[in-house]
């Protein structure tokens, strides 16, 4: 029987929520990871039981989780629980086998590492390279072993032995544009990364505030591909680079046509990114954080309109989705079953996803705890939770 | 070459979690029992800390705290010989993660 597999990162841990293809009776299971903040987890599209967790902490660091059964058990990649604890054979000189599990080392070697060492900071100085989590984690269409994060500071990193160790794609950071990056409110994140489904060779990232970037050869080369946005709030509002894009969205049978929320402005491109419209239209603000793409109708798109930049709540405190079914411009607002007074709460960039069941369904979280779903594709929506901690990701799986 | 120390360890409960340990922990460690040595310990035992106390270049993290008998010896230099209460096994050593958040 048909299902779907909702995993929700939060602020206090993970939560993994499931149901039958009608998607109205759910079981909710967790926290995993209780008190540690789970920014994102992903499964893989090759095998669905194949999960990844980015579990992160201001104090203890990252660590990658990986389960092998849909969620009920989870592991450290590389760590053998029957070999804990290792008594014997330690070293006089204190020293530590490797490889150390989670490492995310940025590459300054010389054959692929470019010395690029900095990166502009809040007060224009340039600042050295920091990692401090991982963002977003995306596993390839074709092997679970294989798996790709954004991290911040900005940077992708890819493992092809299920999460155990990590290499950097440097050809992004080295390409000559890095200097001028820099972090916006939420830091400088990697925070979107989409593989072409029909070509892994092919892959969109985006980076808060440098924008979008892609490549065509597996990650050893990229461009940014930023032309046609603006931004007025940077000194050359149509600049190649530092651009605040907050996500990206493409329907997997049209991978020449990619969504952008950006920090202001829906976008549209309609050649892989070369270059970009706006398709704002009718929307009661342009502000956002995700968007989102139905799952059997390419041109139909989906955004969560918030007030402005310095006001993260829904315009007039109404949780508005608006959908969009000829590809932006025109816009109509969702509202069945979402509050319409006294709403204040954000949703965040990669807080939104879609199933691929026939009667496609819509989901986002909220940083009030809630996590909605519309099962028809945005007509009536309700609450499968409502007192989570602040959501910080949503993801689907559509399990047959 | 003498026989290693038994040195009691207190853990944070996140990383009793994430290590699915108990809260004290007891690790061998030979020669000077000092903050480098019982950290190499710990961590060599337990492979899932690795990199949680001390970062992956071995610097204590900014916001974890080291106790050794009621004194915050996190600055202390980590290759200065720890208390001999410590070193007797009669006091664990705390690794405490600072109060902050919410």
């Amino acid at each position: 029987m048909s299902g779907v597999r909702v995993l929700v990162g939060t602020r206090k841990g993970g939560f993994i929520l499931t149901a039958d293809g009608k998607r109205q009776r759910w079981e909710v299971s967790g926290p995993h990871f209780a008190g540690w903040e789970v920014y994102h987890m992903n499964g893989s599209p090759a095998d669905p039981d194949r999960l990844y967790a980015s579990q992160t902490s201001s104090w203890f660091g990252q660590i990658i989780q990986r389960s092998s059964d849909g969620g009920r058990t989870w592991e450290q990649p590389g760590i053998d629980p029957s070999d804990i604890p290792r008594f014997d054979e330690l070293p006089e000189d204190g020293s530590m086998p490797a490889p150390a599990p989670s490492l995310f080392a940025y590459d300054t070697s010389a054959e692929t590492g470019k010395p690029l060492t900095t990166h502009q900071w809040y007060d224009g100085t340039q600042h050295p390279w920091e990692f401090a989590r991982v963002w977003h984690l995306e596993p390839s269409h074709t092997d679970p072993d294989v798996v790709y994060a954004g991290v911040e500071d900005a940077a992708l990193f890819k493992s092809t032995d299920g999460g155990q160790s990590w290499h950097e794609l440097a050809g992004l950071r080295g390409h000559g544009t890095g200097p001028d990056w820099q972090p916006g409110a939420g830091g400088m994140c990697l925070h979107t990364i989409i593989l072409d489904p029909a070509d892994e060779r092919r892959i969109w990232v985006a980076i808060s505030s440098a924008g979008a970037f892609r490549t065509d050869d597996g990650g050893a080369t990229w461009k940014p591909i930023n032309r046609g946005l603006v931004s007025e709030m940077i000194p050359n509002p149509t600049a190649d680079v530092g651009h605040c894009v907050h996500n990206l969205a493409m329907h997997p049978s049209n991978p020449g046509v990619l969504f952008m929320q950006k920090h202001w402005d829906v976008m549209r491109s309609d050649d892989a990114g070369d270059s970009w419209h706006e398709v704002s239209g009718n929307l009661p603000s342009d502000f956002g954080f995700p968007i989102a793409v139905h799952a059997h109708e390419p041109e139909t798109v989906y955004v969560v309109p918030i007030e402005s930049d310095s006001l993260h709540y829904p315009p007039e405190g109404k949780l508005r989705v608006y959908r969009s079914r000829g590809g932006g411009n025109e816009w109509e607002a969702l509202t069945n079953g979402l509050p319409q007074e006294h709403c204040y709460v954000n949703i965040l960039r990669d807080a939104m996803a879609v199933d691929r069941l026939d009667d496609c369904g819509i989901y986002f979280g909220t940083t009030g705890g809630q996590v909605y779903c519309s099962p028809d594709g945005g007509d009536h929506w309700s609450a499968i939770v409502r007192d989570l901690p602040a959501v910080l990701s949503v993801e689907v799986q559509t399990l047959k | 070459m003498s026989e290693p120390a038994s040195i009691r360890v207190r853990l944070p409960d996140q990383l009793q979690r994430l290590a699915r340990l108990d809260r004290e922990v007891t690790v061998p460690v030979t020669g000077d029992v000092t903050q480098r040595s019982v950290l190499s310990a710990l961590e060599r035992a337990y492979p899932a800390l690795r990199g949680t106390i001390r970062d992956h270049a071995g610097q204590r993290r900014p916001k974890v705290r080291i106790f050794a008998c009621n004194q915050d010896v996190s600055h202390d230099p980590p290759d200065e010989a720890l208390p001999a209460a410590i070193a007797s096994g009669e006091e664990p050593l705390f690794i405490l993660g600072a109060i902050s958040g919410g």
